[in-house]
């Protein structure tokens, strides 16, 4: 660093990390170990309301024993980081990976940056009513283009592996990086000395000291397409290569065997019509996106959910056994599910035949009557034979669902939405793949789905006075972001009344 | 039982004299006190005093032994009041509480006691809560020291120098007759240091003993004409005598060179260590602290000692001020000094460094470098090209505090939404405490918040025609002046406001310490007042106690009972459950030796089936729950990320409630694992998977034939 001189004798190392991660213990571990390797060691953070899943950082100071008691006593030790005189940081998750590369505790000169590759999600990622995750890629470019030396990998996993802190992986990591010269008998000794939950510490600074191969970050994953099973599912396979894009046949896939999955192989051969018939008007823009984000939305809204599919997906072998792993009950643990259920007096009567359903939620007194019955959320114990074989005989319902009223509402809708696919397609391809991903507002249930149904409904009037406009696509997308900026919908009624105002 | 003990540390003091003794801040300032022979001890809670206070409560059997008093304060106005012990006694005393806020609470007392003046030491130790991680507005301390006249001790952080400094403050305190503020900093209560210990002291007066024998000076009470003498005193003996001691005894420090220098630096003590590192990194000093200009270091920021600076700024060109936060006080006062001196020195300070916001290392590190450039071109280091940042803001989300995992506040808030969804928004009034993280995404509840306890207070100019306003109060701030503040004040102004107090049994967010209400034994103080006894005694009315408040409908119903009865008056709704914080350090460690002993033990947690969840996150914007998280989805048509819940979920059943209450999704599943069961539960599990198992196999069939 500028004018300092070659005789720099101190060892600064800055932890960043959330509430409850063990960063303080980790501290206390590297001064200890400091200490026993004849080095003055200072430890310093900010406790307070960072220890509330804010984040925080904690600040160690080497120096060297022997150096001082020659040039001068005590070594005055700086409380906080300095920007470009950091050796060490490590922190505790990607995103603080960033926030130390963001605050320029990482220097290009000097500092070796250990970081955790996992993801633990900011309130305003989880929040947001799509998709809000920030960039890791953008962080894991920073990081590897900023520091001396950058060490990464997912150290959450070796934690939850060996049930312990992931500070202790932290700590297995320091000492595997060899950025700091002490043997690694001496790290664990300082583990020994703190005396919290030894073993399991021990094991995952262990398994951190070896984990340490220099990747940043794991590989993507690859979804392998599913292979048929079936005659009916070869048949569909050779049908979707001869007539739909290249880029379209993973979607289709997974969307037929979702259908036949969820109803049958007719409803499957339903939906490769419709999707067909949109397929014949795109002229193969931007890769086919017409067709492609078609396979995908017709597919997710001709599997609506409705209590059929919930009963049907509830009550499968796959998911009990998916519910034992997750809660990591051991095979010796008796488990009992409870599902929180809330069906109203509307998805009752949906699930019902059409003409009885509408009839009863046509009649006010009926309906005035059942609703009382539906009001409060119901605890279903799954795992009980009473509420099994209720759900089970739910989920047999299958073979009527063409009858039911909800069958009959989105039959009628979907057939409207790809009307107007497809008379957009005529104009302009674009225009009508936007029209097709604004199905991404319609999902989940009860008070949700409402929400999303009616936002989706607003944007289809706009639809209806602009679509000759010839910027009706941009004006389709800003709706599509601004329905998915707020619960409320302020953001979306200020979009279309701007629109309004503008005409 | 507060969130860190301090039971073995405490240990540490009982060292000798000789014994090397290392360990954090605020166990140095605690051995500083028992080495000065302190006679009682107080203080209220708050960061960075909270866990001085946790030291104190872990050493009060030390301290009992020594015949030291010790009490938790009720609040900062009665620890300083409390001090009144000093008056008329040589009983030296010292309370402890986070400052600017705490003084705020106390000032009344302070006034009073530095006014009348002391006989016995009295200290006050703030943990100046300024900067990083500072959850307060960013006032100074330094304003009290100086309206009252109280001096303020900002110590060098270095253990010795600290400890030195408290007995040396007993000292300083009785010399002057003057109580005196020991400001700690955040980082300096938590750091680690090493300093040769010295024997403990007994008092040589105690409390007890000084109660048996009363003293009364009436000359020492404020009332006229005593109090026009008090302000003669200040003046005329009291100040003079602090400065002669501080120059007596050299309380202030110098460091660097000082030959031939044009320029010099004077720095508040608290900030030399920063101050020092920026000058290593210009590369003007090393880690000895010679550097190559003379840096006067003020550990005693307020009296300033006009020799003192009148040495130091004769013959300099110029001198850089560092002082942290605003207004510049030290720097008017040097001012003023070096007027007075006829120096020609010109004194820089807020017109080189920010006039706002904490002096990091490198805001130092800029500042002296253009201070240099300036006055000594010499000293100054070459300029370095700065490479552009890597990353912006926006890169990286940022993280605002929020509820615990299983936290019982949250429900309340998620409640109070969905009233707010059926009635329209409300005024809310908020409170110092967990609770204002309300106030924080994904809930954005709360307009203002006035202060400790003050909730309702803050609710009170709203008199409804017919929408009431909201005030939350927390149980340390109704204890710490609520109940008199608000809900008194309300009651006798006919107030028809709702006032939501959050009753879970700590003081949670300064660390989880026993109040009135805790629930808790407490060996040592008396616990379990029931809050709601306390507001009917003071006149309200309609109060209701809700003991689950995980029952989210309830809690609404109660909310929009509250806010549409008829009934005119202050409504009170007492919001109780365990703070899970608290719980949970309670109840793991029982429940893993329950298991390993092979007893039947039944863990609770929730989770979310990935195939039903949509991500549409209407859940997490209700509940916020750090176990309850995001992941990527696992269907290929879907790319919205699905709600997960994580393995530290302590199944308190809030997600499960929330979408019940708001009726949200399928999605959320309560797993009840019994650990160790018994005979019955494995037959009556044996006939459930049989039947369950058999239906699921003959279904197997039926899906594989219509699989793709």
């Amino acid at each position: 660093m500028a004018g300092e001189s070659l005789t720099r004798q101190r060892i600064t190392i800055a932890i960043l990390a959330l509430g409850g991660e063990g960063g303080g213990v980790l501290a206390e571990w590297i001064a200890e170990v400091g200490r026993q390797q004849g080095y003055i060691a200072q430890s310093t953070s900010v406790p307070g309301v960072a220890q509330r899943t804010g984040a925080t950082v904690y600040y160690i100071e080497l120096y060297p024993e022997d150096h001082a008691s020659v040039s001068g006593g005590e070594p005055i030790l700086a409380l906080m980081p300095v920007p470009g005189d950091v050796d060490i940081v490590i922190a505790s998750e990607l995103m603080e990976v960033g926030r130390a590369v963001l605050r320029g505790f990482v220097a290009e000169d000097r500092t070796t940056l250990i970081g955790s590759t996992h993801r633990v999600y900011a309130i305003s990622e989880k929040s947001a009513m799509a998709d809000g995750r920030a960039s890791g890629e953008r962080i894991l470019d920073a990081a590897k283009r900023k520091a001396r030396r950058f060490v990464a990998f997912d150290m959450n996993e070796i934690a939850e592996q060996h049930g312990s802190m992931i500070s202790a992986v932290m700590f297995g990591a320091l000492a595997g990086s060899g950025a700091l010269s002490f043997p690694q008998a001496a790290f664990e000794q300082a583990i020994r000395a703190g005396g919290r939950a030894v073993a399991s510490n021990l094991a995952a600074f262990e398994a951190g000291a070896r984990a340490l191969a220099g990747e940043t970050g794991r590989p993507a994953e690859i979804h392998h397409l599913p292979a048929p099973t079936t005659k009916k599912g070869r048949a569909f396979l050779r049908r979707i290569h001869e007539s739909l894009p290249e880029p379209a046949h993973a979607f289709a896939i997974h969307a037929v065997r979702r259908l036949m999955d969820y109803q049958d192989a007719a409803y499957a051969e339903l939906y490769l019509e419709r999707l067909t018939s949109v397929r014949e008007l795109d002229t193969g823009e931007e890769d086919w996106r017409l067709t492609c984000e078609t396979a995908r939305y017709l597919a997710l809204w001709m599997s609506y959910d409705d209590t059929i599919r919930v009963a049907d997906l509830k009550v499968r072998a796959s998911r009990f056994e998916r519910v034992r792993e997750e809660v990591r009950a051991r095979p010796q643990d008796v488990l009992d599910v409870i599902e929180y259920m809330h069906p109203r007096l509307e998805e009752v009567c949906e699930t019902l035949p059409a003409a009885i359903g509408r009839r009863i939620l046509a009649s006010g007194t009926l309906s005035s009557w059942l609703r009382p019955l539906f009001r409060k959320g119901r605890h279903v114990e799954i795992t009980s034979i009473r509420w099994f074989v209720i759900l089970a005989l739910l989920s047999g319902m299958r073979r009527w669902r063409r009858t039911t009223l909800r069958y009959a509402i989105e039959q009628e809708r979907i057939l409207l939405w790809l009307n107007r696919i497809r008379s957009a397609a005529r104009i302009d391809p674009a225009t009508a793949a936007e029209l097709v991903e604004c199905q991404q507002l319609i999902k989940g249930y009860g008070d949700t789905f409402e929400r999303g149904m009616s936002r989706f409904g607003l944007i289809m009037d706009v639809w209806e006075t602009i679509k000759f406009e010839p910027d009706a696509a941009p004006t389709l997308r800003r709706l599509r972001e601004a329905a998915l900026a707020d619960e409320a919908g302020t953001t979306l009624d200020g979009a279309i009344a701007e629109l309004r105002f503008a005409s | 039982m507060a969130e860190r003990s301090f039971k073995s540390e405490v240990e540490k003091l009982r060292k000798g004299d000789g014994e090397l003794f290392h360990g954090e801040g605020i166990l140095a300032v605690t051995k500083g006190l028992l080495q000065s022979g302190v006679a009682y001890v107080g203080g209220y809670q708050g960061s960075p005093i909270s866990h001085l206070m946790d030291v104190f409560a872990d050493a009060n059997e030390l301290m009992q032994e020594l015949g030291v008093h010790f009490e938790a304060s009720a609040s900062e106005a009665s620890a300083a009041a409390m001090l009144a012990a000093s008056v008329n006694y040589p009983l030296r005393g010292a309370v402890a509480w986070k400052s600017v806020v705490g003084t705020n609470v106390a000032s009344d007392a302070l006034s009073n006691i530095a006014s009348g003046g002391v006989t016995g030491g009295a200290l006050v130790i703030v943990g100046e809560d300024y900067g990083e991680g500072s959850s307060i507005m960013q006032e100074r301390t330094h304003a009290f020291a100086m309206k009252s006249q109280m001096w303020l001790i900002d110590p060098r952080p270095n253990h010795s120098l600290i400890v030195d400094l408290v007995e040396r403050s007993f000292e300083l305190s009785e010399a002057s007759h003057t109580p005196v503020l020991f400001e700690m900093r955040v980082r300096g209560c938590h750091q680690t240091g090493t300093f040769t210990a010295r024997e403990n002291r007994s008092p040589p007066l105690t409390v007890g003993e000084a109660a048996e024998a009363p003293h009364r000076d009436v000359d020492r009470i404020v009332l006229p004409p005593a109090n026009f003498q008090h302000e003669t005193e200040k003046i005329e003996h009291r100040w003079p005598a602090a400065v002669r001691f501080i120059q007596e005894h050299r309380l202030n420090e110098w460091f660097g060179t000082d030959a031939d220098a044009e320029v010099g630096i004077i720095v508040q003590g608290g900030l030399f260590n920063t101050l020092n590192r920026a000058l290593e990194l210009i590369g003007i000093s090393d880690s000895f602290g010679n550097a190559k200009l003379p840096v006067y270091v003020l550990n005693v920021t307020y009296p300033l000692i006009p020799d003192e600076v009148q040495d130091f700024c004769a013959g300099k060109r110029a001198v850089l001020v560092i002082e942290e936060g605003q207004p510049e006080f030290i720097e008017h006062e040097l001012n003023t000094l070096i007027r007075r001196a006829d120096l020609q020195t010109q004194v820089l300070g807020k017109a080189i460094l920010p006039r706002a916001g904490e002096y990091t290392g490198a805001v130092l590190q800029d500042g002296v470098t253009r201070f240099l450039a300036q006055w000594a071109p010499d000293l100054a280091p070459a300029s370095e090209s700065e490479s552009p940042a890597p990353l912006g803001p926006a890169d990286v989300p940022a993280r605002p505090a929020g509820f615990c995992t299983g936290c019982p506040e949250r429900p309340i808030f998620s409640a109070m939404k969905l009233v707010q969804r059926e009635l329209g928004q409300f005024h809310v009034s908020a409170d110092i405490g967990c609770h204002l993280f309300s106030i924080l995404p994904p809930f954005n509840i709360g307009n203002t918040t006035m202060g400790y306890g003050l909730g309702t207070a803050g609710a009170s100019a709203f008199k409804p025609r017919d929408k009431r306003a909201i005030a939350i109060m927390g149980d340390g701030g109704f204890w710490h002046n609520g109940l008199t503040s608000g809900i008194g004040n309300a009651v006798f102004n006919k107030d028809d406001n709702l006032t939501i107090i959050v009753d879970n049994g700590y003081s949670a967010a300064t660390g989880g310490q026993d109040i009135l209400s805790s629930r808790a034994e407490n060996a040592v103080r008396r616990t379990r007042h029931p809050i709601e006894r306390a507001v009917r005694g003071i006149g309200v009315r309609w109060v209701r106690t809700l003991t689950r408040t995980y029952d989210v409908g309830g809690m609404r119903d109660m909310l929009r009972e509250a806010l549409t009865s008829k009934e005119k008056g202050p409504k009170v709704i007492v919001a109780q459950s365990e703070c899970q914080l608290n719980r949970q350090r309670r109840v793991r460690p029982a429940m893993m030796k329950a298991v390993s002993a092979g007893k039947r033990v039944v863990r609770e947690r929730f989770g979310v089936d990935p195939d039903t969840c949509t991500g549409d996150h209407s859940c997490i914007r209700l509940s916020g729950c750090p176990s309850l998280t995001i992941k990527p989805n696992p269907d290929p048509l879907r790319e919205d990320p699905i709600a997960h819940v994580e393995n530290s979920c302590v199944g308190c059943g809030v997600c499960g409630e929330v979408s019940h209450a708001a009726v949200l999704c399928p999605s959320f599943y309560k797993a009840r694992i019994v650990i160790n069961p018994t005979g019955w539960d494995r037959i009556r599990n044996r006939m459930r998977t049989s039947v369950i198992a058999a239906w699921q196999r003959w279904t197997h069939q039926s899906l594989a034939r219509r699989a793709f």
